[in-house]
């Protein structure tokens, strides 16, 4: 059987979907898992061209801009204040914004 | 029984808020105990759209610390985005440095108790944004307050250079210090402007083999003390969990253990399974900052002399015991006041009893620093003066300073109006001794003998002395006379 | 007669307003008559303010009558693409996420906007966050090409390229992080200018590629884009990406539009014509004649990087994509899922049931390329590849005043035509995309039709804050074929 053939082969599979949905917080349902894996397969497959290009020399251009040093003075602006601060908030009470019950660490899961 | 040696390693990673006026990506105001979600703004609320611009000054104390623990400061640093999910941090991610940090490869000196100084390697300064606040409450929910968020945070990571419990507490308590010198932070570990994060092993020698106990990182520490327990705790129980399981440390199996202070344990929270994946990468919305040489050079000539140098020169210069010293280097404004004294023709140690002993106090009432009592360290020597030539006793002085603290009178003027001067002149004191002696010839006579009555004998001659001259008599002048004409009571 | 409102441009509407001939109010009552004629067909509008922008209208006309002095838009309608933040109505940037979101601040631009006293008259469709080529990404509703109900407007601007196309406003601003300004203009028949990066404020932009996006103008002409630019663009202090004027002096760019510019040098890239229609193909070649005739001299160069610009940009803008949007997660603001379990499903039910899907596949790939163990490979690979892009910009500068390429390899293409295969969408960026990866400024120019009747877009590309030279060498074109 032609095993080298690219078509059997995913760049990345559903496994590796599936903890990058984790990563992302993104609760996909499992035919999106399936459909995401052919379709993010497909554009690493082409962005691989990259590779075609030496760039052992060359920096990373993170930026366009030709400006360095960009600080403000440690001066006071008015802030929102509670209202409208809490304005948009999906549950909340007259001071604090409200979610379930946080139960572990930062990042915990 | 097997034979079992183990050495203490210990990382400390310390969060401390800067003091600045605002946070650090937006104007608004840093203050203690705000009405919650009242110092928020779309920066630092993270709303759609919003925009980070850096605090010059956050950069620049930064820079001032980093400074100040021989760091190498870097060049050109940038700012990263560390990414995780949780709701006080409402962007879901924080601004931080990753790779080029603003300091790195520095030291901070800890004087030990037996006097030596031991040398703290660290690792990194940088600068990052601190969270909001869970607050978790009774019921179903979690509230969540993001005043604190946005709040500039130097992070510092030393070496695993500490052995000890003690170590550690002293190292924190010296890191508080610096900064305090600085006036880069409060340091006020109620406020939770100290953080810190001890990484504890041990390295155990049993049976000629060496073997290294997994790493427990400990967090939820509120005060100094806690810190020193915790570690101690942790030391004990590692040991303990070696000679029980044999377990070592593994990639992977890194702990984190929180400090309950009211059990004085510590409680495993999370097994670090994984390392968390932050996905780090430069932040596109801020640009890098360069320092030049000469703006470094600027820098380096702001920073103060340190703690832990000027405590030194007090020891080897004025000749004050390490304790006295430390006392008095534990804030700046103090150190200076004392120091500016010194300089200003006073005598160091006079100058020290009067500061730490009466100063202080009185400073502690009124909860100002010493140096903001409405005294001068000039009018300080010229009053510590007074007390070395013996014009005044040592308890009058406490009350010249409490009267200077009070009124802008000279010391001399209050110590005259207050009748305090003392009268050490010899020949003026011996007249009266005789005046005393003439008339008190049982006393005499029993203070002559040498035996038990002896010692009350003098006394009381003294109290004589002393009625007499209406308490202005300098007492060591009076016991000097006294013990020439009578032989020592004592 | 509110017809021949519409028949002004933006700065024959301003001058006529100023000079009190014509009212601003009868001009937003044509806007709106347009609107409710035709945009129930089209869809360029998410919102409308009619009752305050017939208020604003009359504050300016009492204003214009008592001779009191007026901003240089004043009374004139205008429209601005749903992800720049107002404090008046919602933004929503096209998304579920954000359906009801109120913000309570507005953009440095929409600021500038209210300063220049221009009628803000509605806020307009978008791909969801601004990801797509086509406006087919919105989550809220659908715009249509104005010519051709079948077709898409382009994207991710679709709604304010349809809105000036069909005249339901004089000018509106859209957003450009790949194409999503110029490209839409080219499918629309307008003309879109996305300045250099830096040039405009991003704050109050709802943020997708942080190092792409900027904001510029669609309208009917050069002349009108010159007027918006005049009023966004500038240094903002609370953007730190928004370049000083002592590095880019600011100019007016109305005044010496009309200057032909001498001694024009302009670069052709001849291998690119062959990824286009060959109707795209032959507009731009014609194009390129009438600069001829006109005394311009024509090089051709190669670009050697600019196959990679696709590729570079899919792994940049998702990485800063998927940072950007991680604070839509339902709890400080925007949309939470009913009934979470806990306060993990607050996160990721929330997102998922929220997201389209074109977002969803843009958040999983930048997370993936900035992942622990792929990020050299993929993310600080385009980050080194974009160098190079830029570099071969860089280099045809030093040969040429500008560069000429069409706009998209096509006309409008059907509504659905794209949607199969998302690779396939992403390969008809290619003439834009580049742009964005390097900085510099670009405009699209409408420059014939094809078989169709669909319009062509002509795209010019200047160096680094070089607007001021791309605008009249637009114009020399535009004066030309009129």
């Amino acid at each position: 059987m032609e095993q080298r053939k690219n078509m059997g082969q995913k760049k990345i599979d559903i496994e590796q979907v599936k903890q990058v949905a984790k990563l992302a917080r993104l609760a996909l349902s499992e035919a999106e898992i399936a459909q995401f894996a052919t379709q993010l397969s497909a554009i690493l497959e082409y962005v691989e061209k990259l590779n075609r290009l030496d760039t052992a020399d060359v920096e990373p251009l993170a930026h366009c801009l030709p400006i360095n040093n960009c600080l403000r003075e440690d001066r006071m602006k008015p802030s929102l204040g509670t209202e409208k601060t809490l304005a948009n908030a999906p549950q909340k009470d007259e001071q604090f914004f409200l979610v379930p019950k946080i139960l572990e660490e930062p990042g915990g899961f | 029984m097997a034979d079992i040696e183990h050495n203490i390693v210990i990382g400390l990673e310390i969060h401390v808020q800067l003091c600045t006026k605002t946070k650090m990506f937006c104007g608004c105001e840093l203050i203690f105990a705000a009405e919650p979600n009242s110092r928020v703004c779309p920066v630092c609320l993270g709303l759609p759209g919003a925009l980070p611009v850096m605090n010059k000054q956050a950069v620049e104390f930064a820079m001032l610390t980093a400074c100040a623990l021989n760091c190498k400061i870097a060049e050109f640093t940038k700012w990263d985005r560390k990414s995780y999910y949780y709701p006080d941090l409402p962007k879901n991610y924080q601004i931080s440095q990753y790779d080029l940090p603003i300091g790195s490869n520095g030291f901070i000196g800890i004087p030990l108790a037996d006097g030596k100084t031991k040398r703290i390697r660290i690792r990194r300064v940088h600068l990052e944004e601190d969270a909001g606040k869970n607050i978790h409450s009774e019921g179903n929910f979690s509230k969540v307050d993001l005043n604190r968020a946005g709040t500039p945070l130097l992070e510092i990571v030393t070496e695993p250079d500490i052995n000890s419990a003690e170590e550690v507490r002293l190292l924190a308590i010296e890191l508080q210090r610096i900064v305090r010198f600085l006036g880069v932070s409060e340091a006020d570990m109620q406020k939770g402007h100290m953080r810190f994060e001890p990484n504890v092993n041990l390295h155990i020698r049993k049976d000629n083999n060496e073997y290294k106990t997994p790493i427990t990182e400990i967090k939820n520490l509120n005060s100094f003390k806690a810190l020193e327990k915790s570690v101690a705790f942790e030391v004990r129980r590692q040991l303990d969990e070696f000679l029980e399981s044999g377990r070592v440390m593994q990639s992977g199996n890194k702990k984190t253990f929180g400090w309950d202070d009211i059990r004085e344990v510590t409680v495993l929270q999370r097994e670090k399974e994984e390392a968390h994946d932050y996905r780090y990468f430069p932040d596109p919305d801020l640009v890098p900052v360069v320092v030049n040489e000469k703006r470094l050079n600027e820098i380096k000539a702001e920073l103060c002399e340190l703690p832990l140098k000027m405590q030194s020169r007090f020891v080897s210069d004025y000749g004050l015991s390490d304790y006295d010293a430390s006392v008095l280097t534990a804030d700046r404004a103090t150190a200076e006041f004392f120091d500016d004294a010194v300089k200003a023709g006073g005598d160091a140690k006079k100058l020290c009893n009067l500061i730490t002993q009466t100063g202080l106090k009185i400073a502690n009432e009124k909860n100002c620093k010493v140096s903001k009592l409405g005294i001068s360290p000039g009018q300080l020597a010229v009053l510590a003066q007074m007390v070395e030539q013996g014009m005044i006793s040592a308890t009058a002085s406490v009350t010249v300073f409490e009267k200077m603290t009070q009124s802008n009178d000279s010391p001399q003027q209050i110590a005259e109006s207050l009748n305090l001067l003392q009268k050490s002149d010899e020949g003026e004191l011996e007249k009266i001794v005789d005046e005393v002696i003439a008339v008190n010839s049982q006393a005499v006579e029993d203070a002559k003998s040498g035996d038990k009555k002896s010692k009350k004998a003098h006394g009381f001659l003294m109290g004589q002395v002393m009625q007499k001259t209406k308490g202005t008599a300098n007492p060591q002048v009076v016991a000097k006379i006294l013990n020439s004409k009578l032989g020592k009571g004592i | 007669m509110s017809k021949d409102i519409l028949k002004l441009t933006c700065r024959g509407l301003r001058d006529s307003i100023a000079k009190g001939e014509t009212k601003s109010s009868d001009a937003v009552s044509a806007v709106f008559a347009q609107i409710e004629e035709h945009d129930a067909k089209i869809g360029a509008f998410i919102s409308t303010f009619k009752e305050e922008a017939l208020k604003k209208a009359k504050e300016i006309d009492e204003k214009i009558s008592k001779g009191k002095p007026v901003g240089s838009l004043a009374g004139v309608p205008i429209a601005v693409k749903d992800n720049m933040c107002t404090t008046f109505g919602t933004t929503t940037c096209a998304s579920k996420i954000l359906e009801n979101f109120r913000s309570p601040y507005n953009a440095t631009v929409i600021e500038k906007l209210l300063a220049a006293d221009a009628v803000i008259i509605g806020k307009t469709n978008l791909d969801e966050f601004a990801m797509g080529s086509s406006t087919e990404n919105s989550g809220l509703k659908k715009t249509v090409n104005p010519r051709d109900p079948s077709r898409v407007p382009g994207g991710s601007s679709g709604g304010s390229a349809a809105a000036v196309a069909a005249k339901m406003c004089f000018a509106a601003l859209g957003s450009d992080t790949g194409g999503s300004i110029r490209q839409p203009a080219s499918f629309c028949g307008v003309a879109g200018l996305k300045p250099t990066y830096g040039r405009v404020s991003r704050y109050g932009l709802v943020a997708y590629g942080s190092s792409l996006d900027q904001i510029g103008p669609l309208a009917q002409n050069v002349a009108d884009c010159a007027l918006l630019l005049n009023v966004i663009a500038g240094h903002d202090e609370k953007d730190s990406t928004s370049i000083d004027e002592k590095t880019a002096p600011i100019v007016n760019w109305l005044e010496k539009i009309d200057q032909p510019a001498a001694g024009l040098k302009i670069a052709v890239v001849p291998q690119l014509f062959e990824g286009a229609d060959s109707e795209v193909v032959n507009a731009i070649k014609g194009a390129i004649e009438v600069y001829k005739r006109n005394g311009a001299e024509v090089i051709e160069i190669k670009m050697p990087h600019f196959e990679y610009a696709i590729a570079a940009y899919y792994l940049i803008a998702t990485a800063e994509a998927s940072s950007n949007l991680a604070r839509y997660d339902g709890v400080h603001y925007g949309y939470r899922t009913k009934n979470p379990a806990d306060y993990v499903e607050v996160y990721s039910k929330s997102r998922n049931e929220a997201f389209g899907q074109e977002v969803k596949r843009r958040i999983m790939l930048g997370t993936y390329a900035l992942s622990s163990g792929y990020y050299d490979a993929y993310y600080l690979k385009a980050l080194k590849v974009r160098n190079l892009i830029r570099g071969d910009f860089t280099a045809a500068f030093e040969r040429a005043d500008c560069i000429i390429m069409p706009t998209s390899p096509t006309t409008a293409f059907k509504i659905g035509e794209k949607t199969a295969d998302p690779l396939q969408m992403y390969l008809s960026d290619v003439y834009t995309i580049a742009v964005n990866l390097a900085g510099v400024p670009a405009i699209s120019i409408p420059c014939g039709f094809d078989k169709n009747n669909l319009p062509i877009g002509l795209q010019i590309i200047a160096s680094t804050f070089q607007e001021e030279k791309l605008l009249r060498i637009a114009r020399m074109f535009e004066r030309e074929i009129k």
